[in-house]
C-alpha cells in the first residue's frame, strides 16, 4: 500500500467522478488533502464524505484566486507536496457546429486553469524543492475523437503542460506527471448513449469501461515515492483502447 | 523600518548566495542562480517572509534587488 503520510495534497475539482476518487485514494494513503470545486457547499460536502480536511471554492480560470488558494493551503499547513490540476469541463460539438463561447469556457478551464494551477503549486513547493504534481489530460488528447475536436486539444494542451513543466521544474525536485484516462464511467460520460459505451467497451482489451478509482490508483502512485524517478510522463488509464 | 536588511537576508537564503555577493545591486540574470527557476524560489520565499502576495505582473516586474524593495514596501503598507 502507498504511503503518504505527513504529506499534503490539493486536487482541484475534487467534488466528483475523478478528483472525488483521487481525493479519497490520497486521503486512505494517509495524505492531508483538501480539495475544491466551483461550488463551496458542494466542496465542504464531498470533503466531509472522504475525510478530506477541507472543501474550498475555487474557480481555477482565475489566475489570482488559485494563485491565493494554492498559498493559503501550503501556509496553513506548512508545506504543499502534492497538487492534482483535475478541475476541467468537456462538452461535445461538430466541426461548423463549434461556439466561439465554448472554445473559450473549454480553454480557459482546461487549459489555463492547468496551468495557474500548475504554476501555483510550482511556487508553493519551490521553497521545500520537493514535489509532484499530477494533470489530467485524456485519450482524446493523445488521439482524438469526432465531435470533441475542442476537448481533444485542450487536452493535448495539458499534456503538454505536464512534458514542459517537467523540464523547467526538474532540476527544482519537482515531478510533473499526466495521466489520460480512456472513457471513464462518471458523470462526464454519462450522456454517452448504451451503444456508444458497448461500442467502447468492446474496443478495449480489459473488455470494461474505466472507473474512477482506476485513474485515481494510477495518480496515486505518480505522486508516490514509488514514482520519484518519473516525470513529463503521459501515463493512459484506459484499459488497452489505444492499442 | 527599511526591509532591505531582511530582504537581503532573503535574497541570499532563497538563491543560495556567497557572502561576497552584492546583493543590493543585483539585478535578475546577474548570477546563474537567479534565473527563471531561482526568481520562482526567491518570490515564494520574499512572500512567506514578509506575508505578502506578488501578481504575476509584479512578479515579471522584479528585475533587480532594488526593485524588490520597492514593491515589499508597497505591499507592506497597503496591508497595514
Amino acid at each position: 500500500m502507498t504511503d503518504l503520510s505527513g504529506r499534503v495534497a490539493l486536487v482541484t475539482g475534487g467534488t466528483r467522478g475523478i478528483g472525488l476518487a483521487t481525493v479519497r485514494a490520497l486521503a486512505e494513503a494517509g495524505a492531508t488533502v483538501v480539495l475544491t470545486g466551483r461550488d463551496e457547499a458542494r466542496a465542504k460536502e464531498a470533503a466531509s464524505s472522504v475525510g478530506a480536511a477541507a472543501g474550498l471554492a475555487l474557480d481555477v480560470t482565475d489566475a489570482k484566486a488559485v494563485s491565493s488558494l494554492v498559498r493559503g493551503v501550503a501556509k496553513e499547513h506548512g508545506k504543499l507536496d502534492i497538487v492534482v490540476a483535475n478541475a476541467g469541463i468537456m462538452e461535445d460539438a461538430l466541426l461548423g457546429m463549434i461556439r466561439e463561447e465554448l472554445v473559450d469556457t473549454t480553454l480557459s478551464t482546461n487549459v489555463a486553469g492547468t496551468l495557474h494551477t500548475v504554476q501555483a503549486a510550482a511556487r508553493a513547493m519551490m521553497r521545500k524543492k520537493t514535489g509532484s504534481i499530477v494533470v489530467l489530460a485524456s485519450i482524446v488528447g493523445e488521439y482524438g475523437s469526432a465531435g470533441q475536436t475542442v476537448y481533444a486539444a485542450s487536452k493535448a494542451a495539458v499534456a503538454n503542460i505536464a512534458r514542459s513543466a517537467a523540464k523547467e521544474l526538474g532540476r527544482s525536485g519537482i515531478r510533473v506527471n499526466a495521466v489520460a484516462p480512456g472513457v471513464i464511467e462518471t458523470d462526464l460520460t454519462a450522456g454517452l448513449s448504451e451503444d456508444a459505451k458497448a461500442e467502447n467497451t468492446g474496443k478495449t482489451p480489459l473488455g470494461r469501461l474505466g472507473r474512477a478509482e482506476d485513474v485515481a490508483n494510477a495518480i496515486r502512485f505518480l505522486v508516490s515515492d514509488e514514482a520519484s524517478f518519473i516525470t513529463g510522463q503521459v501515463l493512459g488509464v484506459d484499459g488497452g483502447l489505444v492499442l | 523600518m527599511s526591509v532591505a536588511p531582511k530582504l537581503r537576508e532573503v535574497f541570499v537564503e532563497a538563491l543560495d548566495l556567497d557572502g561576497d555577493v552584492d546583493v543590493e545591486n543585483l539585478k535578475y540574470r546577474d548570477l546563474e542562480a537567479w534565473d527563471s527557476v531561482g526568481h520562482m524560489a526567491l518570490v515564494a520565499a520574499i512572500e512567506d517572509e514578509f506575508d505578502v502576495e506578488f501578481d504575476t505582473d509584479q512578479v515579471i516586474d522584479m528585475s533587480s534587488f532594488k526593485v524588490a524593495v520597492d514593491m515589499v514596501t508597497e505591499l507592506q503598507a497597503k496591508n497595514d
